[in-house]
Protein backbone atom coordinates (compact mmCIF):
# COMPACT_ATOMS: atom_id res chain seq x y z
CA UNK A 1 0.00 0.00 0.00
CA UNK A 2 2.98 2.27 -0.62
CA UNK A 3 1.03 4.06 -3.38
CA UNK A 4 -1.87 4.78 -1.07
CA UNK A 5 0.53 6.25 1.43
CA UNK A 6 1.87 8.46 -1.34
CA UNK A 7 -1.62 9.64 -2.24
CA UNK A 8 -2.35 10.41 1.36
CA UNK A 9 0.82 12.41 1.41
CA UNK A 10 -0.20 14.52 -1.57
CA UNK A 11 -3.40 15.19 0.32
CA UNK A 12 -5.94 14.06 -2.25
CA UNK A 13 -6.80 10.66 -0.88
CA UNK A 14 -9.31 11.04 1.94
CA UNK A 15 -12.45 9.76 3.63
CA UNK A 16 -15.98 10.54 2.47
CA UNK A 17 -16.37 12.79 5.47
CA UNK A 18 -13.20 14.76 4.74
CA UNK A 19 -14.04 15.13 1.05
CA UNK A 20 -17.58 16.35 1.64
CA UNK A 21 -16.43 18.79 4.32
CA UNK A 22 -14.78 20.70 1.44
CA UNK A 23 -18.27 21.60 0.14
CA UNK A 24 -19.61 24.81 1.66
CA UNK A 25 -23.22 25.72 2.29
CA UNK A 26 -24.44 27.79 -0.64
CA UNK A 27 -21.98 26.26 -3.13
CA UNK A 28 -22.96 25.70 -6.73
CA UNK A 29 -22.61 21.96 -7.21
CA UNK A 30 -22.83 19.79 -10.31
CA UNK A 31 -23.44 16.03 -10.26
CA UNK A 32 -21.96 13.44 -12.61
CA UNK A 33 -24.01 10.59 -14.04
CA UNK A 34 -27.49 10.57 -15.57
CA UNK A 35 -30.88 9.57 -14.04
CA UNK A 36 -30.13 5.98 -12.92
CA UNK A 37 -26.47 5.70 -13.87
CA UNK A 38 -23.25 6.55 -12.06
CA UNK A 39 -24.79 9.12 -9.71
CA UNK A 40 -22.27 10.09 -7.00
CA UNK A 41 -24.52 8.52 -4.39
CA UNK A 42 -21.99 7.95 -1.60
CA UNK A 43 -21.12 11.67 -1.77
CA UNK A 44 -24.80 12.71 -1.86
CA UNK A 45 -25.55 10.60 1.23
CA UNK A 46 -22.60 12.14 3.05
CA UNK A 47 -23.78 15.63 2.07
CA UNK A 48 -27.11 14.82 3.71
CA UNK A 49 -25.38 13.53 6.85
CA UNK A 50 -23.37 16.74 7.02
CA UNK A 51 -26.65 18.66 6.57
CA UNK A 52 -25.38 20.82 3.70
CA UNK A 53 -27.67 23.79 3.15
CA UNK A 54 -28.63 26.10 0.36
CA UNK A 55 -26.90 24.08 -2.36
CA UNK A 56 -27.33 25.45 -5.89
CA UNK A 57 -27.41 22.48 -8.27
CA UNK A 58 -26.56 22.77 -11.95
CA UNK A 59 -27.28 19.53 -13.77
CA UNK A 60 -28.60 18.15 -17.06
CA UNK A 61 -30.80 15.07 -16.43
CA UNK A 62 -30.92 14.00 -12.79
CA UNK A 63 -31.56 11.62 -11.07
CA UNK A 64 -31.51 9.61 -7.85
CA UNK A 65 -28.78 11.75 -6.29
CA UNK A 66 -30.68 14.98 -6.90
CA UNK A 67 -33.86 13.41 -5.49
CA UNK A 68 -32.18 12.59 -2.19
CA UNK A 69 -30.45 15.96 -1.89
CA UNK A 70 -33.69 17.86 -2.62
CA UNK A 71 -35.77 15.60 -0.37
CA UNK A 72 -33.34 16.05 2.52
CA UNK A 73 -33.59 19.83 2.22
CA UNK A 74 -30.02 20.44 1.07
CA UNK A 75 -30.95 22.28 -2.14
CA UNK A 76 -32.52 25.70 -2.57
CA UNK A 77 -31.94 26.35 -6.26
CA UNK A 78 -31.47 24.26 -9.38
CA UNK A 79 -30.74 24.79 -13.06
CA UNK A 80 -31.61 21.68 -15.00
CA UNK A 81 -32.99 20.11 -18.16
CA UNK A 82 -34.74 17.10 -16.65
CA UNK A 83 -35.64 15.88 -13.18
CA UNK A 84 -36.58 12.22 -13.05
CA UNK A 85 -35.42 8.74 -12.05
CA UNK A 86 -36.30 6.97 -15.32
CA UNK A 87 -39.16 4.50 -15.00
CA UNK A 88 -38.96 4.45 -11.21
CA UNK A 89 -40.08 8.08 -10.91
CA UNK A 90 -40.64 9.60 -14.38
CA UNK A 91 -40.81 12.97 -12.65
CA UNK A 92 -38.64 13.11 -9.56
CA UNK A 93 -41.09 12.85 -6.68
CA UNK A 94 -39.20 15.03 -4.20
CA UNK A 95 -38.25 17.39 -7.05
CA UNK A 96 -41.94 17.82 -8.01
CA UNK A 97 -42.99 18.41 -4.40
CA UNK A 98 -40.26 20.96 -3.80
CA UNK A 99 -41.04 22.87 -7.02
CA UNK A 100 -44.81 22.91 -6.49
CA UNK A 101 -44.50 24.01 -2.86
CA UNK A 102 -42.15 26.85 -3.84
CA UNK A 103 -39.29 25.56 -1.68
CA UNK A 104 -37.08 25.09 -4.70
CA UNK A 105 -36.23 27.75 -7.28
CA UNK A 106 -35.91 26.22 -10.73
CA UNK A 107 -34.68 27.41 -14.05
CA UNK A 108 -35.15 25.10 -17.06
CA UNK A 109 -32.79 24.59 -19.97
CA UNK A 110 -32.42 21.71 -22.44
CA UNK A 111 -29.79 18.97 -22.18
CA UNK A 112 -27.85 20.46 -25.09
CA UNK A 113 -28.01 23.89 -23.44
CA UNK A 114 -26.57 22.45 -20.23
CA UNK A 115 -23.75 20.51 -21.89
CA UNK A 116 -22.87 23.61 -23.95
CA UNK A 117 -22.76 25.69 -20.79
CA UNK A 118 -20.34 23.22 -19.17
CA UNK A 119 -18.25 23.19 -22.36
CA UNK A 120 -18.16 27.00 -22.31
CA UNK A 121 -17.14 26.96 -18.65
CA UNK A 122 -14.43 24.38 -19.30
CA UNK A 123 -13.06 26.33 -22.28
CA UNK A 124 -13.21 29.72 -20.61
CA UNK A 125 -15.64 31.07 -23.21
CA UNK A 126 -17.64 34.19 -22.27
CA UNK A 127 -20.83 32.59 -23.65
CA UNK A 128 -21.85 29.97 -26.19
CA UNK A 129 -24.42 30.08 -28.99
CA UNK A 130 -27.00 27.62 -30.31
CA UNK A 131 -30.39 27.68 -32.02
CA UNK A 132 -31.92 25.03 -29.76
CA UNK A 133 -35.17 26.15 -28.15
CA UNK A 134 -35.84 29.34 -30.16
CA UNK A 135 -39.37 30.66 -29.48
CA UNK A 136 -40.01 28.17 -26.66
CA UNK A 137 -40.74 29.05 -23.03
CA UNK A 138 -37.25 27.87 -22.10
CA UNK A 139 -36.16 31.06 -23.84
CA UNK A 140 -39.08 33.22 -22.74
CA UNK A 141 -39.66 32.32 -19.09
CA UNK A 142 -37.27 33.01 -16.23
CA UNK A 143 -37.47 30.86 -13.12
CA UNK A 144 -35.27 32.82 -10.71
CA UNK A 145 -36.47 36.09 -9.18
CA UNK A 146 -35.01 39.28 -10.66
CA UNK A 147 -33.45 40.35 -7.34
CA UNK A 148 -30.98 37.46 -7.31
CA UNK A 149 -29.84 38.00 -10.92
CA UNK A 150 -26.14 38.70 -11.26
CA UNK A 151 -25.50 37.83 -7.59
CA UNK A 152 -23.19 35.02 -6.57
CA UNK A 153 -23.22 32.33 -9.22
CA UNK A 154 -26.63 33.31 -10.66
CA UNK A 155 -26.10 34.52 -14.23
CA UNK A 156 -27.12 38.15 -14.93
CA UNK A 157 -29.34 36.84 -17.74
CA UNK A 158 -30.73 33.33 -18.05
CA UNK A 159 -29.81 33.65 -21.74
CA UNK A 160 -29.92 36.21 -24.52
CA UNK A 161 -31.42 36.02 -28.00
CA UNK A 162 -29.79 37.95 -30.79
CA UNK A 163 -29.82 38.08 -34.57
CA UNK A 164 -27.27 35.75 -36.14
CA UNK A 165 -24.37 38.17 -36.79
CA UNK A 166 -23.05 36.09 -39.70
CA UNK A 167 -26.31 35.86 -41.59
CA UNK A 168 -29.19 38.13 -40.67
CA UNK A 169 -31.62 36.17 -42.82
CA UNK A 170 -30.89 32.95 -40.91
CA UNK A 171 -32.95 34.10 -37.93
CA UNK A 172 -31.96 34.35 -34.28
CA UNK A 173 -29.46 32.59 -32.07
CA UNK A 174 -29.53 31.87 -28.33
CA UNK A 175 -26.52 32.93 -26.25
CA UNK A 176 -26.02 30.88 -23.10
CA UNK A 177 -23.99 31.77 -19.99
CA UNK A 178 -21.08 29.46 -19.12
CA UNK A 179 -21.10 27.33 -15.99
CA UNK A 180 -18.20 27.20 -13.56
CA UNK A 181 -19.61 25.35 -10.54
CA UNK A 182 -17.84 25.54 -7.20
CA UNK A 183 -17.84 21.76 -6.96
CA UNK A 184 -18.22 18.75 -9.27
CA UNK A 185 -19.10 15.38 -7.72
CA UNK A 186 -18.11 12.47 -9.94
CA UNK A 187 -18.13 8.71 -9.51
CA UNK A 188 -15.58 6.86 -11.66
CA UNK A 189 -14.67 3.21 -12.07
CA UNK A 190 -10.94 3.72 -11.54
CA UNK A 191 -8.56 6.30 -10.16
CA UNK A 192 -4.81 5.75 -10.35
CA UNK A 193 -2.56 6.34 -7.37
CA UNK A 194 -1.38 9.42 -9.25
CA UNK A 195 -4.99 10.71 -9.28
CA UNK A 196 -5.78 10.07 -12.96
CA UNK A 197 -9.45 9.08 -13.40
CA UNK A 198 -10.91 6.53 -15.79
CA UNK A 199 -14.64 6.44 -16.53
CA UNK A 200 -15.96 3.47 -18.45
CA UNK A 201 -19.14 3.30 -20.52
CA UNK A 202 -20.86 6.58 -21.32
CA UNK A 203 -19.30 9.70 -19.84
CA UNK A 204 -22.56 11.76 -20.03
CA UNK A 205 -21.39 15.31 -19.16
CA UNK A 206 -18.95 14.28 -16.43
CA UNK A 207 -15.78 15.33 -18.20
CA UNK A 208 -17.06 18.78 -19.14
CA UNK A 209 -18.50 19.26 -15.64
CA UNK A 210 -15.18 18.33 -14.00
CA UNK A 211 -13.17 20.57 -16.33
CA UNK A 212 -15.52 23.51 -15.69
CA UNK A 213 -15.56 23.22 -11.89
CA UNK A 214 -13.35 24.85 -9.30
CA UNK A 215 -13.21 21.82 -6.98
CA UNK A 216 -13.49 18.25 -8.23
CA UNK A 217 -14.32 15.38 -5.88
CA UNK A 218 -14.13 11.88 -7.33
CA UNK A 219 -15.25 8.66 -5.71
CA UNK A 220 -14.21 5.41 -7.36
CA UNK A 221 -14.74 1.69 -7.34
CA UNK A 222 -11.00 0.93 -7.29
CA UNK A 223 -7.75 2.73 -6.77
CA UNK A 224 -5.15 1.21 -9.08
CA UNK A 225 -1.36 1.59 -9.36
CA UNK A 226 -0.05 4.48 -11.45
CA UNK A 227 1.72 2.03 -13.80
CA UNK A 228 -1.61 0.28 -14.44
CA UNK A 229 -3.59 3.40 -15.34
CA UNK A 230 -0.73 4.89 -17.40
CA UNK A 231 -0.21 1.67 -19.38
CA UNK A 232 -3.33 2.51 -21.39
CA UNK A 233 -3.72 6.32 -21.31
CA UNK A 234 -6.14 6.27 -24.29
CA UNK A 235 -8.73 4.94 -21.86
CA UNK A 236 -8.26 7.69 -19.27
CA UNK A 237 -10.81 10.44 -18.72
CA UNK A 238 -9.44 13.17 -16.46
CA UNK A 239 -5.86 14.19 -15.68
CA UNK A 240 -4.79 13.89 -12.06
CA UNK A 241 -4.11 17.59 -11.48
CA UNK A 242 -7.76 18.52 -12.13
CA UNK A 243 -8.94 16.32 -9.28
CA UNK A 244 -8.78 17.71 -5.76
CA UNK A 245 -10.19 14.92 -3.61
CA UNK A 246 -10.37 11.16 -4.14
CA UNK A 247 -12.35 8.67 -2.10
CA UNK A 248 -12.42 4.94 -2.64
CA UNK A 249 -16.12 4.04 -2.43
CA UNK A 250 -16.98 0.59 -3.77
CA UNK A 251 -20.56 0.49 -5.08
CA UNK A 252 -20.42 4.27 -4.61
CA UNK A 253 -23.14 4.83 -7.23
CA UNK A 254 -25.60 2.34 -5.68
CA UNK A 255 -28.60 2.15 -6.23
CA UNK A 256 -27.72 3.62 -9.65
CA UNK A 257 -25.59 1.62 -12.07
CA UNK A 258 -21.85 1.64 -12.70
CA UNK A 259 -20.85 0.12 -16.04
CA UNK A 260 -18.70 -3.01 -15.73
CA UNK A 261 -19.21 -3.10 -11.95
CA UNK A 262 -22.95 -3.32 -11.20
CA UNK A 263 -26.41 -2.76 -12.59
CA UNK A 264 -29.01 -0.40 -11.17
CA UNK A 265 -30.80 -1.84 -8.16
CA UNK A 266 -34.37 -1.71 -9.40
CA UNK A 267 -35.68 -3.16 -6.14
CA UNK A 268 -34.09 -0.37 -4.11
CA UNK A 269 -35.12 2.32 -6.62
CA UNK A 270 -38.71 1.12 -6.42
CA UNK A 271 -38.69 1.23 -2.62
CA UNK A 272 -37.05 4.63 -2.63
CA UNK A 273 -39.64 6.03 -5.09
CA UNK A 274 -42.47 4.59 -3.01
CA UNK A 275 -41.02 6.07 0.19
CA UNK A 276 -40.62 9.47 -1.50
CA UNK A 277 -44.35 10.03 -1.85
CA UNK A 278 -45.06 11.04 1.75
CA UNK A 279 -42.83 13.30 3.82
CA UNK A 280 -42.87 10.98 6.83
CA UNK A 281 -41.98 7.97 4.68
CA UNK A 282 -39.14 9.86 3.06
CA UNK A 283 -37.83 10.74 6.51
CA UNK A 284 -37.95 7.01 7.30
CA UNK A 285 -35.99 6.31 4.12
CA UNK A 286 -33.26 8.74 5.24
CA UNK A 287 -33.29 7.27 8.74
CA UNK A 288 -32.92 3.79 7.32
CA UNK A 289 -30.58 4.31 4.34
CA UNK A 290 -28.60 7.52 4.87
CA UNK A 291 -28.12 8.75 8.45
CA UNK A 292 -26.91 5.62 10.26
CA UNK A 293 -23.78 5.02 8.18
CA UNK A 294 -20.51 6.81 8.54
CA UNK A 295 -18.75 4.87 5.80
CA UNK A 296 -19.64 3.28 2.50
CA UNK A 297 -18.77 -0.14 3.96
CA UNK A 298 -21.44 0.23 6.65
CA UNK A 299 -23.97 1.22 4.00
CA UNK A 300 -23.07 -1.84 1.92
CA UNK A 301 -23.52 -4.11 4.91
CA UNK A 302 -27.07 -2.77 5.14
CA UNK A 303 -27.68 -3.36 1.39
CA UNK A 304 -26.49 -6.92 1.95
CA UNK A 305 -24.40 -9.46 0.11
CA UNK A 306 -27.33 -11.05 -1.66
CA UNK A 307 -28.42 -7.79 -3.28
CA UNK A 308 -24.90 -6.75 -4.17
CA UNK A 309 -24.30 -10.08 -5.89
CA UNK A 310 -27.66 -9.90 -7.64
CA UNK A 311 -26.74 -6.64 -9.40
CA UNK A 312 -23.05 -7.43 -9.89
CA UNK A 313 -22.07 -6.92 -13.54
CA UNK A 314 -21.05 -9.81 -15.72
CA UNK A 315 -17.80 -8.73 -17.41
CA UNK A 316 -19.07 -9.95 -20.80
CA UNK A 317 -21.90 -7.41 -20.69
CA UNK A 318 -20.99 -4.71 -18.20
CA UNK A 319 -24.40 -5.20 -16.56
CA UNK A 320 -26.24 -8.08 -14.89
CA UNK A 321 -27.83 -10.06 -17.73
CA UNK A 322 -31.25 -11.50 -17.02
CA UNK A 323 -31.63 -9.37 -13.89
CA UNK A 324 -35.25 -9.05 -12.80
CA UNK A 325 -35.79 -5.33 -13.41
CA UNK A 326 -39.56 -5.12 -12.98
CA UNK B 1 -58.96 -3.69 -29.05
CA UNK B 2 -58.66 -6.90 -31.04
CA UNK B 3 -55.94 -9.00 -29.47
CA UNK B 4 -53.34 -6.31 -28.84
CA UNK B 5 -52.71 -3.54 -26.33
CA UNK B 6 -52.41 0.23 -26.86
CA UNK B 7 -48.68 0.05 -26.35
CA UNK B 8 -48.37 -2.70 -28.92
CA UNK B 9 -50.29 -0.88 -31.63
CA UNK B 10 -48.52 2.42 -30.84
CA UNK B 11 -45.10 0.77 -31.14
CA UNK B 12 -46.03 -0.84 -34.44
CA UNK B 13 -47.68 2.30 -35.75
CA UNK B 14 -44.65 4.49 -34.97
CA UNK B 15 -42.30 1.80 -36.25
CA UNK B 16 -43.97 1.97 -39.67
CA UNK B 17 -42.91 5.63 -39.96
CA UNK B 18 -39.24 4.60 -39.92
CA UNK B 19 -37.42 4.32 -43.26
CA UNK B 20 -34.48 2.02 -43.76
CA UNK B 21 -31.32 4.01 -43.08
CA UNK B 22 -32.94 6.46 -40.67
CA UNK B 23 -30.91 7.52 -37.66
CA UNK B 24 -33.25 7.16 -34.69
CA UNK B 25 -32.98 9.30 -31.59
CA UNK B 26 -34.82 7.16 -29.09
CA UNK B 27 -36.10 7.88 -25.67
CA UNK B 28 -37.15 4.83 -23.75
CA UNK B 29 -40.50 3.20 -23.33
CA UNK B 30 -42.66 2.96 -26.43
CA UNK B 31 -40.17 4.90 -28.56
CA UNK B 32 -37.55 2.22 -28.11
CA UNK B 33 -40.05 -0.52 -28.94
CA UNK B 34 -41.00 1.35 -32.13
CA UNK B 35 -37.39 1.78 -33.21
CA UNK B 36 -36.48 -1.81 -32.44
CA UNK B 37 -39.50 -3.38 -34.12
CA UNK B 38 -38.84 -1.31 -37.26
CA UNK B 39 -35.19 -2.33 -37.27
CA UNK B 40 -36.10 -5.99 -37.02
CA UNK B 41 -38.75 -5.93 -39.74
CA UNK B 42 -38.50 -3.39 -42.53
CA UNK B 43 -35.65 -1.05 -41.63
CA UNK B 44 -32.64 -3.24 -40.76
CA UNK B 45 -30.28 -0.44 -41.82
CA UNK B 46 -31.69 2.04 -39.35
CA UNK B 47 -29.55 3.02 -36.40
CA UNK B 48 -30.56 3.81 -32.84
CA UNK B 49 -28.69 6.30 -30.70
CA UNK B 50 -29.31 7.86 -27.31
CA UNK B 51 -28.84 11.39 -26.00
CA UNK B 52 -26.67 9.99 -23.21
CA UNK B 53 -23.98 9.07 -25.74
CA UNK B 54 -24.67 5.43 -26.68
CA UNK B 55 -24.36 5.22 -30.47
CA UNK B 56 -25.74 2.10 -32.19
CA UNK B 57 -25.59 -0.34 -29.25
CA UNK B 58 -26.47 -3.99 -29.76
CA UNK B 59 -29.51 -3.75 -27.41
CA UNK B 60 -29.49 -7.43 -26.54
CA UNK B 61 -31.64 -6.60 -23.54
CA UNK B 62 -34.27 -3.86 -23.42
CA UNK B 63 -32.93 -0.72 -21.71
CA UNK B 64 -35.32 0.86 -19.22
CA UNK B 65 -33.82 4.31 -19.55
CA UNK B 66 -31.51 6.19 -21.88
CA UNK B 67 -28.84 5.87 -19.19
CA UNK B 68 -29.27 2.10 -18.77
CA UNK B 69 -25.94 0.23 -18.98
CA UNK B 70 -27.65 -1.74 -21.77
CA UNK B 71 -27.17 1.24 -24.12
CA UNK B 72 -23.39 1.01 -23.63
CA UNK B 73 -22.79 -2.51 -24.91
CA UNK B 74 -21.83 -3.59 -28.42
CA UNK B 75 -22.03 0.06 -29.49
CA UNK B 76 -20.23 1.61 -32.41
CA UNK B 77 -19.09 4.32 -30.01
CA UNK B 78 -19.74 5.16 -26.39
CA UNK B 79 -19.60 8.90 -25.91
CA UNK B 80 -21.45 11.61 -23.99
CA UNK B 81 -24.13 14.27 -24.33
CA UNK B 82 -22.04 16.71 -26.38
CA UNK B 83 -21.17 14.17 -29.06
CA UNK B 84 -24.57 12.54 -29.16
CA UNK B 85 -26.76 15.66 -29.25
CA UNK B 86 -24.48 17.12 -31.94
CA UNK B 87 -25.45 14.30 -34.30
CA UNK B 88 -29.07 15.46 -34.36
CA UNK B 89 -28.42 18.39 -36.67
CA UNK B 90 -26.09 16.73 -39.17
CA UNK B 91 -27.46 17.61 -42.63
CA UNK B 92 -26.48 14.26 -44.16
CA UNK B 93 -28.40 12.27 -41.56
CA UNK B 94 -32.16 11.72 -41.63
CA UNK B 95 -32.45 11.86 -37.86
CA UNK B 96 -35.86 11.02 -36.45
CA UNK B 97 -36.64 11.66 -32.79
CA UNK B 98 -39.26 9.80 -30.77
CA UNK B 99 -40.67 11.48 -27.66
CA UNK B 100 -43.69 11.61 -25.38
CA UNK B 101 -45.22 14.70 -23.78
CA UNK B 102 -47.77 15.91 -21.26
CA UNK B 103 -49.50 18.37 -23.61
CA UNK B 104 -49.50 19.05 -27.35
CA UNK B 105 -51.10 21.84 -29.39
CA UNK B 106 -52.43 21.87 -32.96
CA UNK B 107 -49.00 22.77 -34.38
CA UNK B 108 -47.22 19.94 -32.57
CA UNK B 109 -45.52 22.14 -29.98
CA UNK B 110 -45.18 20.22 -26.74
CA UNK B 111 -45.13 20.72 -23.00
CA UNK B 112 -43.13 18.38 -20.79
CA UNK B 113 -42.43 20.92 -18.05
CA UNK B 114 -45.39 22.05 -15.96
CA UNK B 115 -49.09 22.88 -15.54
CA UNK B 116 -50.10 26.30 -14.26
CA UNK B 117 -47.72 29.15 -13.58
CA UNK B 118 -44.09 28.25 -14.37
CA UNK B 119 -42.67 29.71 -11.15
CA UNK B 120 -45.34 28.16 -8.91
CA UNK B 121 -46.79 25.27 -10.93
CA UNK B 122 -49.83 23.17 -10.07
CA UNK B 123 -47.97 20.20 -11.39
CA UNK B 124 -44.43 19.68 -12.49
CA UNK B 125 -43.09 17.23 -15.10
CA UNK B 126 -39.46 16.29 -15.66
CA UNK B 127 -38.64 19.05 -18.17
CA UNK B 128 -37.44 19.30 -21.74
CA UNK B 129 -34.39 17.04 -21.38
CA UNK B 130 -32.99 16.36 -24.83
CA UNK B 131 -36.41 16.57 -26.50
CA UNK B 132 -36.14 20.32 -27.07
CA UNK B 133 -32.85 19.73 -28.87
CA UNK B 134 -34.33 16.93 -30.97
CA UNK B 135 -37.29 19.13 -31.94
CA UNK B 136 -34.85 21.92 -32.79
CA UNK B 137 -32.35 19.92 -34.85
CA UNK B 138 -33.67 16.56 -36.05
CA UNK B 139 -34.97 15.92 -39.55
CA UNK B 140 -38.33 14.93 -38.10
CA UNK B 141 -40.14 14.12 -34.85
CA UNK B 142 -42.67 11.47 -33.88
CA UNK B 143 -44.63 12.23 -30.73
CA UNK B 144 -46.39 9.67 -28.53
CA UNK B 145 -49.53 10.84 -26.75
CA UNK B 146 -52.44 9.40 -24.83
CA UNK B 147 -55.44 10.74 -26.73
CA UNK B 148 -57.22 12.91 -24.16
CA UNK B 149 -58.75 16.36 -24.37
CA UNK B 150 -56.62 17.63 -21.47
CA UNK B 151 -53.48 16.63 -23.39
CA UNK B 152 -54.47 17.91 -26.86
CA UNK B 153 -54.93 21.52 -25.86
CA UNK B 154 -55.70 24.85 -27.48
CA UNK B 155 -52.89 26.51 -25.53
CA UNK B 156 -49.92 24.88 -23.81
CA UNK B 157 -49.20 25.82 -20.20
CA UNK B 158 -45.49 25.88 -21.15
CA UNK B 159 -43.80 25.28 -24.50
CA UNK B 160 -40.85 23.01 -23.76
CA UNK B 161 -40.03 21.99 -27.32
CA UNK B 162 -40.68 23.69 -30.67
CA UNK B 163 -43.07 22.01 -33.11
CA UNK B 164 -44.32 24.01 -36.08
CA UNK B 165 -44.63 27.03 -33.68
CA UNK B 166 -47.51 29.17 -35.06
CA UNK B 167 -47.75 27.16 -38.29
CA UNK B 168 -46.91 27.92 -41.91
CA UNK B 169 -43.24 28.87 -42.25
CA UNK B 170 -42.91 30.05 -38.63
CA UNK B 171 -40.15 27.53 -37.89
CA UNK B 172 -37.99 28.77 -40.71
CA UNK B 173 -38.58 32.40 -39.77
CA UNK B 174 -37.60 31.65 -36.18
CA UNK B 175 -34.17 30.39 -37.24
CA UNK B 176 -34.64 26.62 -37.49
CA UNK B 177 -32.95 25.11 -40.51
CA UNK B 178 -35.05 21.98 -40.83
CA UNK B 179 -37.22 19.54 -38.92
CA UNK B 180 -40.60 19.71 -37.29
CA UNK B 181 -43.16 17.13 -36.13
CA UNK B 182 -43.98 14.41 -38.68
CA UNK B 183 -46.67 12.54 -36.79
CA UNK B 184 -48.40 12.11 -33.46
CA UNK B 185 -48.98 8.48 -32.58
CA UNK B 186 -51.75 8.00 -30.01
CA UNK B 187 -53.67 5.10 -28.53
CA UNK B 188 -56.46 5.85 -31.06
CA UNK B 189 -54.87 7.19 -34.21
CA UNK B 190 -52.00 8.63 -36.21
CA UNK B 191 -52.19 12.40 -36.66
CA UNK B 192 -50.13 14.26 -39.23
CA UNK B 193 -49.51 17.91 -40.13
CA UNK B 194 -50.74 19.77 -43.20
CA UNK B 195 -47.89 20.54 -45.61
CA UNK B 196 -48.85 24.23 -45.87
CA UNK B 197 -50.61 25.32 -42.70
CA UNK B 198 -48.75 22.79 -40.49
CA UNK B 199 -51.96 22.18 -38.58
CA UNK B 200 -52.59 18.73 -37.15
CA UNK B 201 -55.15 16.50 -38.90
CA UNK B 202 -56.36 12.96 -38.43
CA UNK B 203 -54.47 10.74 -40.87
CA UNK B 204 -55.29 7.17 -39.80
CA UNK B 205 -57.59 5.74 -37.15
CA UNK B 206 -57.07 2.37 -35.52
CA UNK B 207 -59.48 -0.56 -35.97
CA UNK B 208 -62.60 -0.13 -33.84
CA UNK B 209 -62.05 3.61 -33.25
CA UNK B 210 -64.65 6.05 -34.62
CA UNK B 211 -63.06 9.25 -36.02
CA UNK B 212 -65.79 11.19 -34.20
CA UNK B 213 -64.44 9.83 -30.91
CA UNK B 214 -61.01 11.15 -31.83
CA UNK B 215 -62.53 14.56 -32.50
CA UNK B 216 -64.22 14.47 -29.09
CA UNK B 217 -60.94 13.65 -27.39
CA UNK B 218 -59.02 16.44 -29.10
CA UNK B 219 -59.13 19.80 -27.34
CA UNK B 220 -58.94 21.87 -30.55
CA UNK B 221 -60.80 21.67 -33.88
CA UNK B 222 -59.39 18.82 -35.93
CA UNK B 223 -59.81 17.98 -39.60
CA UNK B 224 -60.96 14.36 -39.91
CA UNK B 225 -61.92 14.55 -43.60
CA UNK B 226 -58.63 13.07 -44.80
CA UNK B 227 -58.68 10.11 -42.40
CA UNK B 228 -58.28 6.53 -43.60
CA UNK B 229 -58.39 3.28 -41.60
CA UNK B 230 -55.06 2.13 -40.17
CA UNK B 231 -53.86 -1.22 -41.52
CA UNK B 232 -54.14 -3.52 -38.48
CA UNK B 233 -50.92 -4.89 -36.96
CA UNK B 234 -49.73 -7.97 -38.82
CA UNK B 235 -48.88 -11.27 -37.17
CA UNK B 236 -45.22 -10.67 -38.04
CA UNK B 237 -45.24 -7.26 -36.38
CA UNK B 238 -46.93 -8.56 -33.25
CA UNK B 239 -44.79 -11.66 -32.88
CA UNK B 240 -41.55 -9.71 -33.47
CA UNK B 241 -42.55 -7.18 -30.85
CA UNK B 242 -43.61 -9.78 -28.29
CA UNK B 243 -41.03 -12.48 -28.85
CA UNK B 244 -37.90 -10.64 -29.97
CA UNK B 245 -38.12 -7.00 -28.93
CA UNK B 246 -39.54 -7.19 -25.40
CA UNK B 247 -40.02 -10.83 -24.40
CA UNK B 248 -40.01 -9.91 -20.69
CA UNK B 249 -42.72 -7.30 -21.41
CA UNK B 250 -40.68 -4.76 -19.41
CA UNK B 251 -42.12 -1.92 -21.47
CA UNK B 252 -45.08 -3.65 -23.11
CA UNK B 253 -46.65 -4.36 -19.73
CA UNK B 254 -49.56 -6.74 -19.29
CA UNK B 255 -50.68 -8.60 -22.43
CA UNK B 256 -54.13 -8.08 -23.99
CA UNK B 257 -57.04 -9.96 -22.44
Amino acid sequence: MEGTAQLKKNGKFMSLREAVSLIRDGDQVTLGGFTTNRNPMALCREMIRQAKKDIYLTVHSHGQGMELLIGAGCVSRVELAYGGVARFAPTGIRFRKAVCSGELQVEDYSNFHMILRFVAGAMGLPFIATTSGLETDIIKKMGFPEEIRGKGQVPRHKLKVMCNPWNEEAGDVVLLPPLNPDVALIHAQYVGEDGTARIQGLTFADLEEAKASKLVIVTCEEIVPTEFIRKDPDQNSLPHFLIDAIVRAPYGAHPTACHNFYDYDSKHLRVSAEMSKKDEDFQKYLDEWVYPFETQEEYLAKVGTEELLRIKANPAFGYAPGLDRR
Amino acid sequence: MGGYTSREIMSISAGRLVKDGDILFAGTGVSLLAATVAKRIHAPGSIVFFETGGIDPSLQEMPLSVADPRVMVGSSINSGLAESLSLLAHPKLRTIGFVGAAQIDRFGNINSTCLGDYCRPKNRFPGAGGACDAFSFAYGMVIFMTHEKRRFVEKLDYMSSPGWLTGGDARKRAGYRRGGPMAVVTNMAVMKFDETTREMYLAEYYPGVDPEKIRENTGFPIDISRAVPFTPPTDEELSTLREKVDPQRLILGAPAE
